[in-house]
């Protein structure tokens, strides 16, 4: 058997190299992408968890995990392609009106 | 019949009724209702204190001691004190005095301001007067004698310059106040004193205990109280006030520095006698000063030419007498002294009042004269009163005075003859100034002249009053040599001798007859002396420009005044503007600006914080998500 | 043998993943992250989640992928368009990934220790049926939910990405 541990390493490089994405890139697709990458990190450790203690609440979760994901990549690309339409541009350095 | 108690503490209750009732009103109350609540508040007053004094009369003379508590003021670990009052010989004489002399002045003023438009604030005043007045006599622990003291400073303050629109006035106002609160400075000292060593501030406690306490720690004590008198009773180095207050009202001259509040600092030294005669150095000193301040404002009395400086000058030499009568051991000489003072003093005043008032506001005796047909009631009055000032048996004067001359005598004849030398001076001005305002031809303008006209009644039956009073109060002291009891001394005695007082001098009957003879012969040919020099040949004072030489010093005061201004007020002055300029500007100032620059750069700094740029959000986030697991599992791995 | 397919499967995971972070064309990174994707289904096969790792790739890499690329293509996106961080915020962030690496690593330390009793039995949860059964029964309150959630998310987008004239016309 594959200790557990293995899979929880995995998952973790899996997320920090999410979290390096969306520090990295200024394009707000690709961070999109990668907080895609983050949750699918998650989910990982979910079924691993879930197969490891015969609890299928792991499994189960991480569907629900996807559907959130999918509702919410739809509504974040919406948004993107309005602010697309107002600034024709994807850079999130000109997003900064979240100040005062 | 109503207890005892209930009756004592309403007496300081109605002027204060008085005083809130007509304050709370003062705009719209009339002058006819004010007059009626403020004479009525003291008048009652009078009455409920005429009651306790004859319920006094009634008891056994060693139990003559009531102690009414009303309530517990501060009631702390280390430190208790009572709002309670005590009534013995010595306090209920005051009251009388007080309220007496006070309901007098009352409805003489109802006259005498008639005219003015801050009527209602003036009686509301005086009400407020009676009221810490009374708390300073009835108290029985230092400290409700400290609030009637500091009371009676604050209505004097009020009283002086009533009619503050005048700058001059608010001048003399905050004059008086200033060195009142320097003398209290000393006094509140003392009583700090006292609580240290005697662990509380009762005279039920203290007064017991004194001989416990050692002579030198009395000593500071009694010295330290000594200046608190000092400024309330006017006496060297703190008494320049008091000629500068008579810019008050003359009502106000009459009650407050005459009467009452300049008799705090008598009335303070009689209360703790005890402590005085067990240090003897201190009853040097009240002796020495009391004798330098007779002789010193006698002189000064001698060259004034404003009515009411005579008196207030002379205000100040007679309390000197009675400081001396204290600094002897003769406590209830000093307390007679007063008495008698209070009734011809006042009676002076509201006589000069008259005057001025007849004279509508002239108050130089250059300008007066002749008055003696226009003016009879007051003629006769004022003469009433300068007869017993002047000691002329068997008016009021002759008895109080003749007492403290022969405990100088007893104790030290040098000390008599200074003494007699102030008692001459001041018979000589008082005819001075009597001669000159009444008798030979009308020096006034014409104008002026024209619309004289006697006082109205409500100012000439209070003269007429003070008058049978001068006349025959001093019978209530005949002394054993003419035949008298001495009934005050006696009935003072159980409070004025409990200590260990040699105070009676022990003169034999010759010696005094001799004594008695020797000043009265002397004061007849002063009076003689001064009939020649201002009736017969009409010698009027020269005017302010032509003095010379000593006159001129004398009449400027000795430059006393100038002297303070030179070295205390000049350099308090000087380091209040070194303050402002180094210390307040270069300091403090600063300091306290940094507190808002402080902030004002901070803000700079962390406004940076908030730069609405995402990728620096995210970035701080992911930052603090780190910190906080790291701390987590460190805690974690710490457990 | 087992352990070796972990290995093989981890290292493609990682190295697309990495793939997706820097390569410059947008669309390279979606490619690049649909292999990971794939990678990650193996995984889900492996720990015996069949079910799940189809319903993975039909929704991530089916659906939600297939859903960039068409607003990668709407917004015309390629190499020349693409912003760039300078260098020192690149290289911070790498530190703070990888800051975050260590620390994730060493709170999940002590996990195999939990472990210990594991319980026994075939583990038959992975497949349509016995999944079916635990989530019509125990989980039915959030399966509805997720539906309802479904649903106001394709309303919001509906209404988000209307063009303007449209809104306008309407009112």
């Amino acid at each position: 058997m594959i200790p557990i541990e293995y899979y929880l390493w995995l998952s973790a490089v899996l997320f920090s190299i999410g979290v390096l994405g969306v520090l990295y890139r200024r394009n707000a697709i690709i961070i999109f992408m990668c907080i895609e990458l983050m949750l699918n990190a998650v989910n990982l450790v979910m079924v691993a968890f879930s197969n490891y203690m015969n609890d299928a609440a792991g499994q189960v979760f991480v569907f629900f995990i996807m559907a959130v994901a999918a509702a919410e990549v739809a509504v974040g690309l919406a948004i993107l392609v309005m602010t697309y339409r107002n600034t024709k541009s994807t850079d999130i350095n000109i997003l900064n009106r979240l100040k005062w | 019949m109503v207890d005892i108690k209930v009756l004592i503490s309403w007496i300081p209750i109605f002027p204060l009724l008085g005083f809130l009732i007509i304050g709370l009103r003062v705009h719209k109350i009339s002058h006819r209702t004010s007059s009626y609540i403020a004479c009525g508040a003291v008048l009652l007053s009078f009455l409920f204190s005429a009651i306790v004094f004859a319920q006094l009369l009634g008891m056994p003379s060693d139990q003559r001691a009531l102690t009414v508590r009303i309530i517990n003021w501060i009631g702390t670990m280390g430190f208790s004190a009572n709002i309670s009052f005590l009534i013995d010989p010595l306090s209920s004489i005051m009251l009388l005095v007080v309220t007496g002399v006070g309901f007098l002045i009352h409805v003489y003023s109802i006259g005498y301001m008639h005219d003015d438009a801050g009527y209602s604030r003036f009686f509301s005043y005086l009400n407020l007067f009676i009221f810490f007045m009374l708390l300073l006599v009835m108290g029985s622990n230092y400290l409700l004698m400290f609030v009637g003291w500091e009371g009676v400073g604050l209505c004097s303050y009020l009283l002086i310059g009533f009619w503050f629109k005048n700058h001059d006035y608010n001048k003399a106002a905050n004059k008086a106040f200033i060195m009142n609160r320097i003398g209290d400075l000393g006094l509140l000292l003392g009583v700090i004193l006292i609580f240290i060593n005697f662990g509380s501030i009762d005279y039920d406690i203290v007064f017991p205990n004194a001989s416990s306490i050692s002579g030198t720690t009395l000593t500071w004590i009694t010295i330290l109280l000594f200046i608190g008198a000092m400024g309330k009773s006017a006496q060297i180095p703190l008494y320049t006030w008091l000629p500068d207050a008579m810019a008050g009202p003359t009502p106000v001259s009459a009650l407050i520095h005459a009467a009452t509040m300049v008799t705090a600092g008598v009335y303070m030294v009689a209360r703790n006698n005890i402590l005085y005669s067990l240090s003897p150095l201190a009853l040097e000193l009240v002796l020495v000063i009391g004798l330098c301040t007779a002789l010193f404002a006698a002189t000064i009395a001698l060259l004034q030419n404003d009515i009411k400086k005579v008196l207030a000058y002379s205000t100040v030499s007679q309390l000197g007498l009675m400081f001396v009568a204290l600094g002897l051991g003769a406590y209830s000489s000093g307390i007679f002294h007063m008495v008698t003072h209070a009734f011809f003093k006042a009676l002076l005043f509201l006589g000069a009042g008259s005057v001025i008032h007849a004279l509508q506001g002239e108050q130089d005796i250059r300008r007066m004269g002749g008055l003696k047909r226009f003016l009879p009631v007051t003629y006769l009055t004022f003469f009433v009163a300068t007869l017993a000032i002047s000691g002329i048996p068997p008016f009021a004067g002759f008895f109080s005075k003749d007492e403290i001359l022969a405990n100088a005598f007893a104790h030290n004849p040098l000390v008599w003859t200074v003494a007699l030398l102030a008692s001459l001076l001041t018979v000589f001005y008082m005819f001075r100034l009597f001669y000159l305002t009444f008798f030979g031809t009308p020096r006034a303008d014409a104008s002026r002249m024209n619309h004289i006209h006697e006082s109205p009644k409500s100012m000439a039956i209070p003269l007429m009053v003070l008058a049978v009073l001068s006349f025959a109060g001093g019978f209530m002291n005949i002394p054993e040599a003419l035949g008298g009891s001495n009934r005050l001394q006696e009935y003072l005695s159980p409070v004025l001798n409990a200590g260990d007082n040699k105070a009676v001098h022990h003169l034999d009957h010759a010696t005094e007859y001799l004594l008695m003879a020797i000043v009265v012969g002397l004061t007849l040919v002063v009076i003689g002396i001064a009939y020649v020099r201002f009736v017969k040949k009409q010698l009027v004072p020269v005017e302010d420009g032509q003095l010379a030489g000593i006159s001129r010093t004398v009449y400027h005061k000795y430059y006393v005044d100038e002297i303070y201004d030179f070295l205390i007020v000049r350099p308090i002055h000087w380091f209040a503007k070194v303050g402002d300029r180094v210390v307040e500007t270069l300091a403090i100032d600063r300091i306290v600006n940094s507190f808002g620059h402080l902030v004002t750069a901070s803000s700079h700094v962390l406004r940076r914080l908030q730069n609405g740029s995402i990728g620096f959000y995210i970035f701080v986030m992911v930052l603090s998500i780190i910190v906080i697991l790291t701390l987590t599992t460190v805690a974690d791995l710490g457990r | 043998m087992t352990l070796n397919l972990f290995y093989f499967l981890s290292f493609v995971a990682v190295l697309s993943a990495l793939m997706v972070v820097f390569s410059k064309n947008p669309v390279y990174s979606v490619l690049y992250l649909i292999i990971t994707f794939f990678a990650i289904a193996c995984h889900y096969v492996l720990m015996k989640a069949e079910f799940l790792a189809v319903v993975h790739l039909i929704v991530y890499a089916g659906a939600i992928m297939v859903l960039f690329l068409y607003v990668i293509m709407l917004l015309n996106l390629n190499k020349e368009t693409e912003p760039h961080k300078s260098n020192i915020l690149k290289f911070a962030a790498t530190i703070c990934a990888g800051l975050l690496l260590i620390v994730l690593v060493g709170s999940l330390k002590g996990a195999e220790l939990l472990l210990k009793a594991r319980p026994a039995g075939d583990s038959a949860i992975g497949t349509v049926k016995n999944l079916g059964k635990v989530l019509f029964t125990d989980f039915l309150l959030p399966f509805e939910i997720a539906s309802i959630l479904l649903l106001a998310a394709m309303v919001g987008v509906v209404m988000l990405a209307k063009s303007e004239k449209k809104l306008k016309i309407n009112e």
